[in-house]
């Protein structure tokens, strides 16, 4: 089925979900409301069989963070769907965990975790793989400076060995 | 009843068999794996965030070391990503010499996970030297394009940085005269080993459904029963004038996954010749600004690397420098997969499995 059909499907199931469907798009992206991320997820995996998630990655804009996942069907051999949520919060970003529904999804929401600082409800073992646990700040926000670090200014944020 | 207790053991980031610094914990019951946690990140760069503060023609040298061994198609599929955000049109004898440049790194990096995997299994560097010696061949052919045997930055946005040499066409013949014969000659000494089959047939084995679930593409997808190849599914590039075949093997174990890359390569030989023979003269590259920019939008764009999906979304806000730059990498997506495979192995088994996925750390943390 068409990108249209699965809209019209998602619109009768969830009225209130979708927000918007920006036409000026390259692909053909649909916005949801944050809360409703997870019944629409299942509902695209179970009824219209879009069983390969291929990306999950944030954007941070001035007004808020975006979380973007890249779907697909191989099943249906079905083309590619972008959903978009929108978080307001910038102090503490939360949203649902997909990786119940889709495990691939584990380690790209770990490190949207570890880069952008968002955290996923629900996810089995969220931790920061690309970076310790100690760094200081989330790196791919826009007010985390954009310049070499050098070895004196982050060694003391390292997890130190333990004193045997 | 014996009470027993699982132990820990480290398979530390050095370790001459993790492809690189790649740190796994496992936890084990005698010999027999329970839990396997992957530790990443030695080799984090913070390319996307460099890609930031850069223009787009300045992040292509960057995606060259994303995943160093298959560097000119890393550049291709950040140039199809560009060109789908900006709207360019490539010239077509730009789109041929590319295909070919595709295709023979899709080779080099078949002939070395092929030979790292037997290397892995402990023919200490016998078969990694045959890959060798004929990557070297490939490789010479890639510095008489490009300059550069590994760090090629010669796919841009809108084509490539020059046209072919005089002397490249015979030599490209003669490599693929010379491919044939080695695909042959390590099918014939290295598919029925018996070592390699005792240790290789029933190990590791991801079922269709979970290769699925777990989101794993190229060669390991394809070993598990899934046909499913980018180049024909969602057509880029000139792919879709060229006939080949993707092969696919149900079983799903490491010995699959052998097997797959080898068939690969013979399909890529098919298509080097087709498109060695059609290539058509003309300009080598579209009339692109040196600072690109591209108008106010984001796609996301992906392509067949020789290791699986390589995607780049790009976000412009219509000035020089990407507003957000992310790449879906290949490996790291396909370690996804890794604990999956392996509960239930033996620790050697583990090295095993690993060398079958063929990652590059490089990818993994970017």
């Amino acid at each position: 089925m068409t990108n249209e059909e699965i809209l019209a499907q998602i619109r009768e199931a969830f009225p209130t979900a979708v927000l918007d469907v920006p036409s000026d798009m390259i692909d053909y992206t649909i916005v949801l409301a944050a809360d409703q991320l997870l019944p629409v997820c299942r509902f695209l995996h179970d009824e219209i069989g879009m069983d390969y998630i291929t990306d999950v990655t944030a954007v941070d804009y001035p007004e808020y963070f975006e979380v973007v996942y890249h779907l697909y069907s191989i099943s249906k051999n079905q083309g590619m769907l972008t959903l978009k949520v929108r978080l307001e919060d910038k102090e503490n970003p939360a949203i649902d965990s997909v990786t119940p529904l889709w495990p691939g999804a584990n380690l790209m929401e770990c490190e949207v975790y570890d880069l952008m600082g968002i955290r996923f409800e629900g996810h089995p073992g969220l931790r920061r793989i690309m970076l310790w646990d100690g760094f200081p700040g989330h790196p791919l926000r826009k007010d985390f400076e954009n310049r070499t670090f050098t070895f004196k200014e982050l060694e003391p944020t390292r997890p130190q060995p333990p004193n045997w | 009843m014996l009470k027993t207790q699982t132990i820990t053991v480290n398979m530390g980031p050095q370790h001459p068999s993790t492809h690189g610094v790649f740190r796994m914990i496992l936890t084990l019951d005698g010999e027999t794996i329970v839990d396997l946690k992957p530790m990443f990140g030695y080799l984090h760069r913070g390319i996307e965030k460099m890609s930031e503060g850069r223009t787009y023609l300045q992040a292509v040298p960057l995606t060259d070391r994303l995943d160093y061994v298959c560097s000119m198609t890393n550049n291709f599929a950040y140039a199809v990503a560009v060109e789908k955000l900006a709207g360019i049109e490539v010239p077509e004898r730009a789109e041929y010499i590319r295909v070919i440049m595709a295709e023979l790194t899709r080779l080099v990096n078949h002939m070395m996970a092929i030979g790292f995997l037997f290397n892995d299994l402990g023919a200490f560097y016998t078969p990694v030297l045959y890959a060798y010696r004929e990557r070297e061949r490939h490789l010479d052919l890639f510095e008489m394009a490009s300059g550069s045997r590994m760090m090629c930055n010669y796919i841009r946005p809108g084509g490539v940085s020059g046209d072919l040499p005089e002397g490249f066409l015979p030599a490209l013949q003669k490599v693929i005269d010379i491919n044939k014969k080695f695909v042959d000659e390590v099918d014939y000494f290295l598919s029925k080993n018996e070592i390699f089959l005792i240790r290789a047939v029933g190990v590791g084995v991801l079922p269709r459904q979970e290769a699925i679930r777990y989101s794993v593409s190229g060669p390991v997808l394809r070993a598990s029963g899934v046909q499913y190849d980018i180049r024909k599914a969602d057509s880029y590039s000139i792919y879709d004038r060229f006939d080949f075949d993707v092969p696919v093997q149900q079983e799903g174990d490491v010995y699959a996954r052998y097997q797959q890359r080898l068939q690969e390569m013979r399909q890529s030989i098919r298509i080097l010749e087709q498109a060695q023979k059609q290539l058509p003269d003309g300009p080598v590259m579209a009339k692109v600004a040196p600072r690109l920019k591209p108008p106010k939008g984001e796609s996301y764009a992906r392509i067949e690397a020789p290791k699986g999906e390589l995607g780049f979304y790009l976000v412009s806000d219509g000035s020089n420098n990407p507003y957000r730059f992310h790449v879906r990498s290949t490996s790291l997506i396909n370690l996804s997969a890794l604990r999956e495979m392996c509960i239930g192995f033996k620790v050697a088994d583990v090295v095993t499995i690993l060398g079958s996925i063929d990652i590059t750390l490089a990818d993994v943390d970017r």
